[in-house]
């Protein structure tokens, strides 16, 4: 038994699996419900599977259909790739289980297909092998967020979700212009064998610069955050939870593939740069994210800056190497975590009052204890205090930028953290106090509440697991770092 | 098995435990409540004194769990690890049942108690720590779990004392978090070792290290209130009376405190602390600190304003003692860690009873207090008068060794200052004793509300808990007449019985013999 599991090609059935979960939800509308959860599940158990072969195997490449890399689809997962997979999964389970409570049956049966082709879509993308196939994913994940962000209909909505379709949109034709330039150039789209021709001519720094900037539209790095905080703080609160904690994390994990192991020998000024807008974005995003009045706003700008954090490591890869990548590991994981949990309990304190404005929380910490726990727990891992996932991220990214005598990085992220708890304890301070106009209030289902505190639990509990979860980041040995510095 | 490696982990999950349960409980399960409360702590008391026998003999208890990369997790009863758990442990046992008392009938009770167990599960976490990381780790959860004691009553004027108290302590977090890190990086160790581990990098990085001493000692002293970092706690006040004094006696401004100890003795060692020349501004810190919050004491007319500027005051006696940088100063310092907590949390609780019972708040309103709760008046006599240093109760005990330590190590200045806050704090105490025992009580005491009730919204009758009952109509509940009798039983017994085994004074002297002047 245990051999046969060894030898399922997990790989495969995390993005068969969730496909044929959301045709199944298409066709038979009455069990859709049963069917998506169990999908998820399924989808949860084969990240668990595929972490288990990579553990006993090493990184793994599966050429599904027996088609090698030139002619066929070549699947590739190493340790980068089973914890985004992880991290979609966990907050894939959260979020399932909240949206039954928060859909009515209507939108339960559009928001299931979409959702698990969205999984699909992001599953492929972090088992992806070449740019091409990465450019198909990206393209896929896209439009079914969009659809998602435009689930709820209202104008709000719609406006918010045709911004973010326009900018979704340019961003991949960028990235794909560039996916163009590249095969032309050097002859492949796969990304180990583009990484050993690429020559840096001026082929390849255009492809850099348009992929970059496609990828970082799609990321919503400052000043191109735009589209974000309309889209995410409009849509569905579960919805609103995906887009922030998996899908703009998506994008910037192919430009961390794509910038470490095709671009990485053109040079350190891009990263540079990257590393300065992601200053930018921390520091600006906490700011609007501390002016907004209402919380799912501020959430959303929140993310704004949370992205930053991810961007101010890139310079730091090159010199400290795998400190400063498992700070982006860390980083991504616990803030979508953290980050998923905030939305969901945001939308919780949306459907409990009727409205989410900061000064009327009105003693929401009587009202829904759970709820705000949620938001609390998860505050503290954003804010990167002890015990926290949040924390450990914050940790090593100080770590690798003070060996480095970067005091711009570190004043940077010392700052992001305090304006972070700024504007997590503006909420937290609200929810103790009473209103001054009294109003009516709606019951918020459990599996509402539950859902949103078990993900901000997790961010939690991720800080105690970093022993057993860094190692993971090193199996494939990505980008060939572990050797270049203890 | 080796069960001494577990029992720091289980001092810890003792308070812990029970918290996150009653998280959970409704409210009103007060007997689950209580029960779950008085286990927490009494197994806490048991096991600590197992630990204490034993470190006295000499066995090792320490846990170690993986964390990061090259930092783990580190729970260590040391000699003065212990000394710190025991105060949080005793006085945690002793609060709690004043709590019961405090807030009987008044609501939200399940998650002052939930927050009030994390709130010492931190303090002890701080107590344990065995490497700077555990320390910042527990350090910061204890800011976290007060602020939710602090803004309990949910009031406009306490959301915003709390505000100003995150402020505070959340930028000092901050500091600390940079000063740790960066000294990992350049020691590439965080773990505490009596004299220090930054031997060797006092000529190659000592503006580094100059810096890190001053974060650190920043950070810390925002906790401990040290001026100019003091501002939070006269506003904290708005906190509950049980929270208050377990916020000054015990839990926070002790952490502050005891971070500074860990500082100067355990990352720094004196010797390397010294050769950078940051012992002396240090002491001066302090010194200032002792004079300017005597000084404001005197003037303050609320009597919890008055204990809070006293505290800042008393507190920083500690950093005095660490600073000074003698064997003996350094036992003044650290005894005075137990026996400030000891007669402050007796002050808060008198205090507390004053305001619960007949609704005073204000020093001019205590005239002839002493004939209505004559025991309550007792007990804030005794502790008064340990803060004076008038012998033979145990504040006298610290002065005495922190005079001496300060005349051995050649600095007779502190004697001045010593002695100028005795007379400041006499100025600030006898007066209140002037009036509760010899000055004529008023027809009507102020009475706020009913002996024992806090916000009373909730008096479903259903409370059954037997400690509360009246003390023949007289002065007030056990539950709250109680606790400050016997801690200031215990302040006196501290002073009287300085020389006997086991008591705050001779640990000291273990600690300074083991941890700090140990080869």
């Amino acid at each position: 038994m245990a051999i046969m599991l060894v030898d399922v090609p997990w790989a495969v059935v995390l993005i068969l699996l969730p496909l044929a979960g959301a045709m199944g939800c298409v066709l038979w509308p009455s069990v859709t419900k049963t069917l998506g959860l169990m999908t998820v599940f399924g989808v949860a158990l084969s990240v668990a599977g595929l972490g288990w072969q990579l553990t006993e195997n090493g990184a793994l490449r599966y050429a599904v259909g027996g088609w090698g890399a030139p002619l066929g689809i070549d699947l590739y997962a190493d340790g980068l790739s089973l914890l985004m997979l992880a991290m979609t999964a966990l907050v894939g389970l959260g979020v399932s289980g909240y949206s039954i409570g928060y859909f009515d049956h209507k939108y339960l049966l559009r928001f299931w297909p979409l959702w698990l082709f969205l999984l699909a879509a992001l599953n492929a993308l972090f088992l992806s092998a070449d740019i091409f196939n990465l450019y198909v994913t990206l393209e896929l994940m896209g439009l079914a967020a969009v659809a998602l962000a435009a689930l709820s209909g209202g104008s709000a909505a719609l406006s918010g979700a045709m911004r973010y379709l326009l900018s979704t949109l340019l961003g991949s034709l960028c990235y794909l212009f560039g996916v163009a330039l590249l095969y032309h150039g050097f002859g492949s789209v796969d990304i180990a064998v583009l990484a050993e021709r690429l020559e840096p001519n001026a082929t390849a720094w255009a492809a850099l610069a348009l992929m970059s900037a496609g990828l970082v539209l799609k990321t919503a790095l400052f000043p191109l955050h735009f589209w974000l905080p309309p889209a995410h703080a409009s849509a569905p609160a579960p919805v609103s939870a995906v887009l922030s904690a998996l899908v703009v994390k998506a994008s910037f994990y192919i430009l961390l593939r794509l910038w470490l192991e095709i671009f990485a020998p053109l040079g350190e000024g891009v990263s540079t740069l990257l590393g300065l807008l992601g200053a930018a974005a921390v520091l600006w995003g906490s700011l609007q994210a501390l002016r907004q009045t209402q919380v799912k706003l501020m959430v959303a700008y929140s993310t704004v800056a949370q992205v930053g954090y991810l961007f101010l490591a890139f310079p730091l890869v090159a010199a400290t190497g795998v400190t400063a990548l498992n700070a982006i590991v860390y980083l991504a994981f616990s803030h979508a975590l953290a980050k998923a949990a905030m939305f969901l309990a945001a939308g919780n304190l949306l459907r409990f009052g009727g409205h989410d404005r900061i000064a009327d929380l009105d003693r929401v910490v009587q009202r829904l204890p759970i709820t705000l726990s949620a938001f609390a727990l998860a505050g503290v891992s954003i804010m990167g205090l002890p015990p926290s996932g949040g924390f450990i991220g914050k940790w090593l990214l100080l770590q690798s930028a003070l060996s480095q005598g970067r005091w711009d990085l570190v004043a940077v992220v010392i700052i992001g953290g305090l304006l972070a708890a700024a504007y997590v304890f503006k909420v937290l301070g609200n929810a103790f106090t009473q209103a001054a106009v009294p109003h009516t209030s709606r019951a918020v289902p459990a599996c509402m509440e539950w859902a949103a505190l078990l993900l901000a639990i997790a961010a939690i509990v991720l800080g105690f697991m970093a022993s057993a979860v860094l190692p993971l980041v090193a199996i494939g040995d990505p980008f060939g770092l572990l050797g270049a510095r203890p | 098995m080796n069960w001494n490696t577990w029992i720091p982990l289980f001092v810890v999950a003792s308070s812990l435990l029970p918290g996150l349960i009653i998280f959970g409980l409704a409210e009103d399960r007060v007997r689950l409540r209580v029960g779950l409360n008085l286990v927490g702590a009494l197994a806490k008391l048991g096991l600590v004194s197992w630990m204490l026998l034993g470190v006295y003999q000499g066995e090792h208890f320490e846990m170690r769990l993986a964390f990061l990369p090259g930092l783990e997790l580190v729970l260590r009863a040391g000699p003065l690890s212990l000394i710190f758990v025991s105060l949080s442990t005793v006085l945690w046992l002793v609060t709690t049942v004043y709590a019961i008392g405090y807030l009987e009938g008044s609501p939200h009770r399940s998650r002052f108690f939930g927050f009030f167990s994390l709130c010492v599960t931190a303090t002890v976490g701080v107590a344990l720590s065995g490497n700077l990381i555990t320390f910042l780790l527990f350090y910061e959860l204890l800011t976290l779990s007060t602020y939710p004691l602090v803004v309990h009553r949910g009031t406009e004027e306490a959301r915003r004392a709390g505000h100003v108290y995150l402020v505070y302590t959340v930028l000092g977090g901050a500091l600390l978090l940079l000063a740790t890190v960066w000294l990992y990086t350049l020691t590439g160790t965080l773990e505490f070792t009596p004299r220090g581990f930054v031997h060797g990098l006092e000529d190659t990085h000592r503006s580094a290290l100059l810096i890190i001493f001053v974060l650190l000692i920043a950070g810390f002293g925002v906790k401990a209130a040290l001026v100019p970092l003091h501002g939070w706690l006269p506003l904290a006040m708005v906190a509950p009376a049980p929270v208050s004094a377990l916020l000054h006696a015990v839990a926070v401004v002790k952490a502050g405190a005891f971070g500074i100890v860990r500082v100067v003795y355990d990352v720094f060692g004196v010797e390397s602390a010294t050769a950078l020349g940051v012992t002396g501004p240090l002491a001066w810190l302090a010194a200032v600190t002792i004079i300017y919050g005597s000084l404001r004491a005197l003037f303050q007319d609320d009597l919890k304003r008055r204990l809070a500027y006293s505290t800042i005051s008393q507190v920083a006696y500690i950093t005095l003692g660490v600073a000074i940088a003698g064997p003996l100063a350094a036992i003044g310092g650290v005894v005075h860690l137990v026996h400030q907590g000891m007669m402050k949390i007796t002050l808060f609780f008198c205090a507390g009873n004053l305001a619960e019972t007949l609704g005073i708040h204000k020093i001019s309103e205590m005239n002839g207090v002493g004939r209505r709760m004559p025991w309550t008046m007792a007990a804030f006599t005794v502790a008064a008068f340990g803060m004076i240093g008038a012998p033979p109760i145990a504040g006298f005990v610290s002065k005495w060794y922190l005079g001496l330590g300060a005349l051995e190590a050649g600095q007779g200045w502190v004697i001045f200052v010593l002695a100028g806050s005795s007379v400041l704090n006499a100025s600030y105490f006898l007066p209140i004793l002037h009036r509760a025992w010899f000055r004529e009580p008023p027809d009507v005491w102020p009475h706020g509300h009913n002996a024992g009730h806090g916000i009373s919204e909730d008096l479903s009758g259903k409370i059954s808990v037997n400690i509360s009952g009246d003390v023949g109509g007289k002065e007030t509940t056990w539950a709250l007449l109680l606790p400050p009798v016997i801690t200031a039983l215990i302040a006196l017994a501290a002073g009287v019985l300085a020389a006997a085994p086991f008591s705050p004074l001779e640990w000291a002297q273990l600690i300074a013999q083991r941890e700090f002047y140990q080869p």
